[in-house]
């Protein structure tokens, strides 16, 4: 960007304009304020505006207010609040938050509960077990309600929904309908609840609302029942306003059921059996790899499904069905780590749909550390054989302290 | 020992043509009890007994298939219900989804909650039953597997994690016995609320840019690469490197 001051008559506008919401944010700021010592304190900077010439102008009138100090390149818009003090009714919403983060499908299932909501309404989010996520408010839930949740409990969520629905009696349930959890948490609401679900919605209007029915041949119209089963891009996203996400508890403690179905854990899966376009956790390899053996021994180690760049496969390192990017696999692992790839922009748009990203790299300008959440900079072996020690010496330490607990617990007892 | 095992099947529709055939998800359930249970499999159907579709099932390997004769837009959960309590089963299998009219998917759901039993859900294969406990591979997304345990009596439905359903055979469907009851009969509601009509194809969501000023849609036209949120190590050791990078690897959770 140049560094032309631009001047912006909307800005100047809205902070003429004390009616206007994003009024407040517009205000210069505090131009002299009384100091520790009884002085008083002026910011002569903050004092006049930049005229179209790039000339300092100070307006003594008192008419000049907003748009005093320089801008950055892009001024990060803050959203309208959106309150709501008393709530008529509820909506309640149950996220499948997968890694303890909304998903796109939830984050779609709070838009249309957003849009059942209206004014008056309030959404309440129910989330089970430990969460990650830090922008309930920009997701447009109002109440949020957090339960504890061990493991595969269907059964007990269930009793804690029922729980939750006698509290805050929703005007409308709404469950994601996705293989994650919300399909069947829905589902099994319904059969306890006695009540009919409208499933794979993916219309809501005017008080009806639109399902797939059958193999996908039929869609099923009928008026909008309480319990909603919606798949995903049922509506967009909350994108305008912000929410309070007011954390609120339930009144009554859960009474506990005895669980008949017992979950025993996940099983190790061969991670190379995994179909790359839905593997959770990758490691690439690009042009950077100087020793394959190595590189194939550390995806063992992290359990990690391989894939590869455009030109390792060109080279002949990986098989063609392992390329990740525009004429590969376009994957949609949470977890993507890079070694030696610099990312191309098709290789970029093949992991555009990746939650986290990491990146081993010898180059710090490369395209690939811009995209990644975390990126080392150094040779992609050192690093590899780091990684292979380390995760050995972390299963090693948390064995043996799962070890020394069972060998205490029997002490103890 | 025998485990006393009934196999629910409907009728499907090609997704291409539309023309009555088995249903997949149901065809696997038959499969996967025909592993378990061998000849005493009990498949058992709630509708037209006269439906030629339904001789694909017999075509597995079945000497018989057993038909609760209803109209179309009849409630099956009670007549299932009933039988399934009075035949003395002890094991459900079912797909997860009907391929014709509403295909909800709540069938298994209010059978299991009506009869009492545990349900599970996405089942890829039965391990073993020991004494009448049972452990079940679930599927989960992202081809992950989870461990279950379970005691009989149970409900399980299969989605298309589960083996393959063997071929029909010609013969031996046109060989087998369909027994017919005739029971009573319960309208369902949806038949007089709900509408099926044709599928619409559903619009492709667009990629919509809010930005207020020329400059911000310049950007968001042209931007490469989101850069900048990311955390870069730089001049660190390998094995610094190394454990930034698990530690994040374990707290998503995917290092085990």
């Amino acid at each position: 960007m140049s560094d032309i001051i631009r001047r912006d008559p909307r800005a100047e506008w809205i902070a003429r304009n004390r009616l206007h919401p994003l009024h407040a944010a517009m205000q210069p700021h505090q131009l002299s304020w009384m100091g520790p010592n009884g002085v008083l304190r002026k910011n002569v900077h903050g004092v006049g505006f930049i005229g179209p010439n790039g000339i300092k102008r100070i307006d003594r009138s008192g008419v000049q207010q907003g748009g005093s100090s320089k801008r950055a390149a892009s001024t990060q818009e803050q959203r309208v609040l959106h309150q709501v003090p008393a709530p008529a009714f509820y909506i309640g919403v149950v996220p499948d938050m997968v890694g303890g983060r909304l998903s796109s499908h939830d984050r779609d299932l709070l838009g249309l509960a957003r849009q059942l909501a209206g004014s008056d309404g309030a959404v309440l989010a129910v989330v089970f077990g430990e969460s990650k996520e830090t922008a309930f408010a920009t997701a447009g839930v109002d109440r949020l309600l957090l339960l504890d949740s061990e493991g595969y409990a269907p059964e007990q969520q269930v009793l804690e929904l029922r729980a939750v629905d006698n509290q805050f009696a929703p005007r409308h349930w709404l469950l994601p309908d996705s293989r994650s959890g919300g399909a069947e948490l829905g589902r099994r609401f319904a059969a306890s609840l006695g009540e009919r679900p409208a499933t794979r919605v993916w219309q809501v209007k005017d008080g009806a609302c639109v399902g797939r029915a059958g193999a996908g041949l039929q869609d099923v119209a009928q008026p909008l029942p309480r319990l909603i089963l919606a798949a995903a891009e049922c509506a967009e996203p909350v994108s305008e306003t912000r929410h309070e996400a007011l954390e609120v508890q339930l009144s009554t403690a859960i009474a506990s059921c005895l669980p008949r179905i017992e979950d025993l854990g996940a099983v190790a899966v061969d991670p190379a059996a995994i179909p790359m376009a839905e593997a959770e956790f990758i490691l690439s390899g690009g042009n950077g790899i100087k020793d394959w053996g190595l590189f194939h021994k550390a995806a063992v180690a992290l359990g990690a499904t391989e894939g590869a760049s455009r030109v390792a496969v060109d080279d002949g390192f990986m098989a063609r069905e392992r390329q990740v990017g525009a004429s590969g696999v376009w994957v949609t692992a949470r977890v993507y780590v890079a070694v030696g790839i610099s990312g191309a922009i098709q290789h970029l748009q093949g992991i555009g749909a990746c939650d986290k990203v990491v990146a081993i790299n010898l180059d710090p300008g490369c395209d690939m550390i811009k995209r990644a959440d975390l990126s080392v900079i150094g040779d992609g072996t050192a690093v590899l054989e780091a990684l292979i020690v380390a995760v050995d010496n972390w299963r090693n330490a948390s064995s043996g302290g799962a070890g020394l607990l069972a060998n205490q617990a029997t002490r103890s007892a | 020992m025998s485990i006393a095992t009934v196999a629910l099947v409907s009728i499907g529709a090609h997704p291409a043509s539309g023309r009555a055939r088995r249903a997949e998800q149901d065809a696997r359930a038959v499969e996967l009890g025909l592993e378990l249970a061998g000849d005493n499999l009990h498949v058992l159907h709630a509708g037209n007994p006269h439906e030629p579709a339904l001789r694909a099932y017999l075509g597995m390997g079945l000497d018989e298939l057993h038909v609760l004769e209803q109209p179309d837009g009849a409630d099956v959960v009670p007549v299932l219900r009933d039988y399934i309590r009075e035949a003395g089963v002890q094991l459900v299998l079912t797909g997860s989804q009907a391929e014709t009219g509403e295909g909800s998917g709540m069938l298994p759901y209010l059978l299991a909650e009506q009869l009492g039993w545990p349900l599970l859900v996405g089942v890829a294969q039965i391990e073993s039953i020991h004494s009448g406990v049972a452990q079940v591979l679930q599927a989960l997304p992202r081809g992950q597997r989870r461990r279950l345990q379970v005691r009989l009596p149970f409900v399980i439905t299969v989605d298309n994690a589960a083996p393959k359903a063997r071929q029909s055979a010609y013969g031996p469907a046109t060989r087998g016995l369909i027994n017919a009851d005739v029971v009573e009969v319960t309208v369902d509601e949806l038949s007089t609320t709900g509408v099926l009509q044709p599928a619409k194809p559903r619009p492709k969501r667009l990629k919509v840019i809010k930005a207020k000023s020329a400059a911000d849609r310049m950007k968001a036209a042209t931007a490469k690469a989101a850069g900048g949120s990311g955390q870069v190590l730089k001049g660190v050791s390998a094995e610094e490197g190394a454990q930034a990078i698990l530690k994040l690897l374990i707290e998503e959770g995917v290092v085990r």
